[in-house]
Formats: C-alpha cells, sequence, structure tokens
C-alpha cells in the first residue's frame, strides 16, 4: 500500500508555545485514519497543516506524494481538487442552496454541463443519505446533522482521494453519530478514498478507524488500531478505549 | 480507485459501438473519470432501440462516480428505447461502486419556479407592506421596552453600568474625534470659502463670521457629526449584537437573568447620547476656526476681529441648539443600531443586509429629524 500522507518530525509554534514537537505520522491508501487527543493537544492544529490552512515551523509532510512545503499555484491547485474537507459545523455557504453549494466546486472547476451537475449533485446529496427534497432548502433551514452531510456530500463532489473530517461526529445525537459513521465506512468502500479524521467519539474510535495517533504532551503518544491500545494498558490513554 | 494505474494516459477514453446484428456490444475504453465525462457525453449515441445491448468494461481503466452517472444514463435511456442491456465486468470495486450509484440515481427534480410576473409584483409589494407593518409595531415595542427599562434603572440607580456607559463613550466618542475633527474643519473651510466668493461682491466682508458661527454652530456641527458617527457606530452595534445573537451570548445572559437593557442596550444608547454633545462642541470649534483661517486669507479678516465681531453679533443660542439636538442625534443612532442588530438571525448574509439598513436608516431619521427641528424651532422664533 502507498502512504499518502507522511509527516516527519512536524514542529509547530505560536509564540512561545510549542504546539507539536516533532511529530511523525505515514497515513496508507484506503485506511480510515484518526488523529485523537485531548483539548489543546493539536489535532486541529494538525489536520489544518495538512490542508494547507496552516503552516509548520520545522518538519516535512507530503501529501499524495507532494512535499506541501513547496509548491507553486498550479500543483497547490491540483492538489486541492484532489481532497475533500469536511469542517466540523458544515461550513455551508449560507447564501447558497443545498445543491448550489454541492455542485459549487463541479461548476467552478469541471467543464461538465449544468444538467450533468445538477444529477451529480444530487446523486452525492442521496449518497450521504439525504432525502432529494433537501435540495433547494437553505442552510439556515438544515438541522446541525444535515449541514454535515451536506458538507460531506460537497467534500465528496469531486471524487477526492483523500477525505479530512474534522470531528465529524461531534454535536449528533448517538443514532445520527452511528449513521455518519456506518456512513463514512460505506463511502470509503465504495469510493476507495482514504479518510484522515480529528475525533473525540469512542464510539467512533472503536469501530470505524482503522489506525490512529493519540496526540499529547506535545508528542506522539500512540500509533496503532483499538486492540493495539487495549493490550498497551497505558493507563494515561485509557481514556481513548471505551473504559472498561 | 485506478485499476491500472500505468494505462491511465496510454488508453484515450472513449466508447467504441460493435454492431452484430441483433446484438450490439459498447466497448468501454479508457478512464472514465470527471475529466473526460464532457467529452464522452458528446461521443455517446443512443439511437439503438429493440436490440440486445452489451456493456464490456473489461478495457476501462479508471472510473469515478461521475464516469459511473454517465454510463447509467445512458443504460437508463437504452432500456427506455427497449434494449436488455447486459453487463460484462469482473472488477469488484467497480461493481459495488456502480450498484452504489444506482441505487442514488437521482430522479428527475424539477427546480422550484422563478417568481416573476404581475401577481408576484403584487405579492412582494403586499408582503413589503406587512412585513414593514411588523418592524414597526416591533420597534415601537423596542423603544418601549428601552425606556420601561431606563425608568426602572432610574429608581434604582446603583445598577447603573457606569462602566460600560464609558466604554462606549470611549469606544463611539473619543475614538471618533480625530475624523470628526478633520471633517468639520474642512466643512468650515468649504462654507467660508463659498461665502467669501459671494460676499466680497457686496463689500460685506464681516457677515463671513455670522455666516459660518451660525450654519455651523447651528446646523452642520451637529450633521456631520452625527453622520460620521452614524457611519461608524451604528454598523458596529448591529454587527457586535447581531453576533452575539448568531453564538447565542444573548441567550446566555437572558438564561443567567442579565437583563439585555442594562447590559447591552442602555450603555450604548447613554454612550452616545453624553459623546455626541462633547464632540459636537468640539467639532463647533474647529470649523470655526477653519472658517477664521479661510477669512484671513482670502478676506484679510484679523482672528481678533473675527472673535469680537462673533462674541457682537452671534447670539449663544444657536450653540446651544446645535448641542441639544447632539444627544437627540445619538440616541436615532444608538437605538435603531441596536434594534437592527436584534432582526439579524442565523445567517451571515443578514448580517451585512442589517448593518446596512441600520446606517442607511441612521442617517435617514438624523437628517429627517434636524428637518423637525429646524422648521420646529425657527417657527417658535429661536
Amino acid at each position: 500500500m502507498n502512504s499518502v500522507i507522511e509527516a516527519k518530525n512536524i514542529v509547530t509554534r505560536f509564540g512561545d508555545n510549542t504546539v507539536h514537537n516533532s511529530i511523525s505520522v505515514e497515513i496508507k491508501e484506503g485506511e480510515i485514519f484518526g488523529v485523537l487527543g485531548g483539548s489543546g493537544s493539536g489535532k486541529t492544529v494538525f489536520l489544518r497543516e495538512m490542508i494547507l490552512l496552516q503552516k509548520y515551523n520545522s518538519g516535512s509532510m507530503s501529501v499524495l506524494g507532494q512535499d506541501i512545503n513547496n509548491l507553486d499555484d498550479s500543483k497547490t491547485e491540483e492538489l486541492r481538487s484532489k481532497w475533500g474537507v469536511l469542517f466540523q459545523f458544515g461550513a455551508l455557504f449560507s447564501s447558497l442552496s443545498v445543491l448550489e453549494n454541492i455542485s459549487i466546486p463541479l461548476k467552478e472547476y469541471s467543464n461538465l454541463s449544468k444538467d450533468a451537475i445538477k444529477k451529480a449533485a444530487l446523486m452525492k446529496l442521496q449518497m450521504v443519505g439525504l432525502p432529494i427534497e433537501a435540495a433547494y432548502l437553505n442552510p439556515s433551514e438544515l438541522s446541525g446533522g444535515m449541514k454535515k452531510r451536506v458538507g460531506l456530500a460537497r467534500a465528496l463532489i469531486r471524487d477526492p482521494k483523500l477525505l479530512f473530517l474534522d470531528e465529524p461526529t461531534s454535536g449528533l445525537d448517538p443514532k445520527s453519530a452511528r449513521d455518519f459513521d456506518k456512513l463514512i465506512v460505506a463511502l470509503r468502500d465504495a469510493l476507495g478514498i482514504t479518510v484522515v479524521m480529528v475525533t473525540h467519539d469512542k464510539d467512533t474510535i472503536s469501530t470505524v478507524l482503522d489506525r490512529f495517533i493519540i496526540l499529547g504532551n506535545k508528542k506522539v503518544q500512540f500509533t496503532g488500531n483499538i486492540e493495539e491500545l487495549r493490550q498497551s494498558g497505558d493507563e494515561n490513554l485509557k481514556e481513548f478505549t471505551d473504559g472498561k | 480507485m485506478t485499476k491500472k494505474q500505468g494505462h491511465y494516459m496510454s488508453v484515450s477514453s472513449q466508447l467504441d459501438i460493435v454492431n452484430g446484428g441483433n446484438v450490439v456490444t459498447y466497448l468501454i475504453k479508457g478512464p472514465w473519470t470527471l475529466l473526460h465525462v464532457t467529452k464522452l457525453s458528446r461521443q455517446i449515441k443512443t439511437t439503438t432501440r429493440n436490440k440486445k445491448v452489451i456493456f464490456n468494461f473489461n478495457e476501462m481503466t479508471d472510473f469515478d462516480t461521475h464516469g459511473i452517472l454517465l454510463l447509467l444514463e445512458t443504460i437508463k435511456k437504452l432500456e427506455s428505447q427497449k434494449c436488455t442491456v447486459e453487463k460484462i465486468e469482473t472488477n469488484e470495486k467497480f461493481i459495488s461502486l456502480y450498484e452504489v450509484c444506482e441505487k442514488n440515481f437521482p430522479k428527475d427534480m424539477k427546480s422550484p419556479p422563478n417568481h416573476s410576473g404581475i401577481g408576484d409584483f403584487f405579492y412582494n409589494l403586499g408582503k413589503t407592506i406587512s412585513e414593514s407593518k411588523k418592524t414597526l409595531i416591533n420597534f415601537f415595542s423596542f423603544v418601549g421596552g428601552l425606556t420601561g427599562a431606563v425608568g426602572i434603572l432610574a429608581l434604582k440607580p446603583h445598577k447603573i453600568r457606569f462602566q460600560a456607559i464609558f466604554y462606549h463613550v470611549e469606544n463611539s466618542g473619543i475614538k471618533a474625534i480625530p475624523i470628526i475633527l478633520l471633517t468639520s474643519f474642512l466643512i468650515g473651510i468649504v462654507i467660508a470659502f463659498q461665502g467669501a466668493v459671494q460676499l466680497e461682491k457686496f463689500g460685506a466682508n464681516i457677515f463671513i463670521v455670522e455666516m459660518v458661527s451660525i450654519s455651523v454652530t447651528r446646523e452642520l456641527a451637529p450633521l456631520i457629526t452625527a453622520i460620521v458617527i452614524a457611519g461608524r457606530s451604528a454598523s458596529a452595534f448591529t454587527a457586535q449584537i447581531g453576533v452575539m445573537k448568531i453564538t447565542e451570548e444573548i441567550d446566555a445572559m437572558k438564561t443567567m437573568g442579565f437583563s439585555i437593557w442594562d447590559f447591552l442596550i442602555i450603555p450604548r444608547v447613554f454612550g452616545l447620547m453624553i459623546s455626541l454633545p462633547l464632540i459636537v462642541f468640539f467639532a463647533d470649534i474647529i470649523s470655526i476656526a477653519g472658517g477664521m483661517v479661510v477669512a484671513h486669507l482670502q478676506l484679510g479678516i484679523s482672528f481678533e476681529e473675527f472673535a469680537l465681531r462673533m462674541q457682537e453679533s452671534v447670539e449663544i443660542k444657536h450653540v446651544i441648539i446645535g448641542l441639544i439636538k447632539a444627544p437627540i442625534f445619538g440616541w436615532i443612532i444608538a437605538v435603531l443600531g441596536c434594534f437592527r442588530g436584534f432582526q439579524i438571525s442565523s445567517s451571515t448574509e443578514s448580517v451585512g443586509k442589517y448593518t446596512t439598513i441600520s446606517v442607511v436608516n441612521a442617517i435617514f431619521w438624523v437628517i429627517a429629524m434636524d428637518a423637525v427641528i429646524s422648521v420646529f424651532l425657527t417657527e417658535m422664533g429661536l
């Protein structure tokens, strides 16, 4: 399996405050990979570094084979077209309808006809488990869970190779959260994408993630899967297993 | 999802149709992905009718949901033309993705009708009127609530939040002084300069003093100050309160039993009502100074002469009238700014909409109120 993301010795500082002190990680193609850690451990910062929203101070990181510290404009655009990002609260464009939100990446970056764009957007809308009638609603008329699903449909519209999710199940009721987990796994199986997610959700950790890292104390505390974490018996990391 | 990465560039994506009597074979070749879909959709011809069609996917090198969507559309069209469709495919990933797409194939969906025409014109007109009526009633209830809250506060003066009031005096008043001074200095110069040209023709040079002093202190300084403050503070109040509403800060305050009147609105209203007269006073001085400079340079009236003449012939009532108008303008600006802030709902768009409305409203009502006061006082002989 090829590795999709490779980070080596990443150091991040905000002023005098060191957030990451030499973090290394390798994410393989087709896996669902979790970035875990307590509040303030720099999970979201790490995710933002992968998607070019934030710079790290030193170290090297390559995403889909590209060294992200060394990209010209056309390569940046190419890279951005190969991934989809779901933000914590969906980050839907509030001036556009659901259908327009989903189809806008295609409208801007593809040569598809209007009709084809609409069909593709409606298909993605159904894939994420929303009724087709939701297409002409405005984001302000949606519940939190629906917003996340629309955000996911928008992230998936260009068939990305790589999907980033920032706390996909936070703020959802338990049933919606489990449905969302199933959806992620189903999409990974169907579309063959690699998924990188930041999460707190213990059920997601034990049922969905193939592998994960736990950040803490500016370092990577653990890399592996849930079985390995349970066997390691590390007291400090017990909170991330289901605690039983 | 690339099946054979190496073939990616070598095989161009295409659809070959092999006609064999009753059986037609569609050969799918090359990558069928987002990049190629438009080109492919032009190539595809679906004229086959009443025949058996075999789709052969064995030479397909890459696929994604967009390519599959195009295939699905083609197949559905053929089926509607009474063809029987068979698929030859061995790649499991393709089969599973194809099934997902087939399950979610969108049925035809009409966009909601666009409103246009004469009926909709009247519908929108009626809607605007009924909404304006609602807004007006809400505004009166807002003003009523504010007055009530001020009344309650007057009975319990220890509850007045002086710190918040002075915070707003500083932010909306003191920090606006530089721009106000610059604006009013320029206004003084403009009035004096335009007047000087006309007065010189009559040899009535000295009347420049009355002209500048009265027009500036009575009308222009309060008006210009209020307009600048409306642009600065009405927008700020609306946006602050609107964002507090979106982030549920206002709900949090309500549940903790903090009165939004005492915490948010009264400090803003009083802050502007206190600071506006003070700024207007500065603006009076500076714009008269602007007039003095022009009078000196253009008409040869010295600063002493100007001051002496002002003392003799300009009554203090003009300054006082100007200063009395200032808190009224401050009230209008702050109340409209806060009121519009509470109308902001959850979307980011409404922040922009109501911020614009609040500034336009504030400027309009300041000018309208100025006109009313002007007519009223002149009729009373003041």
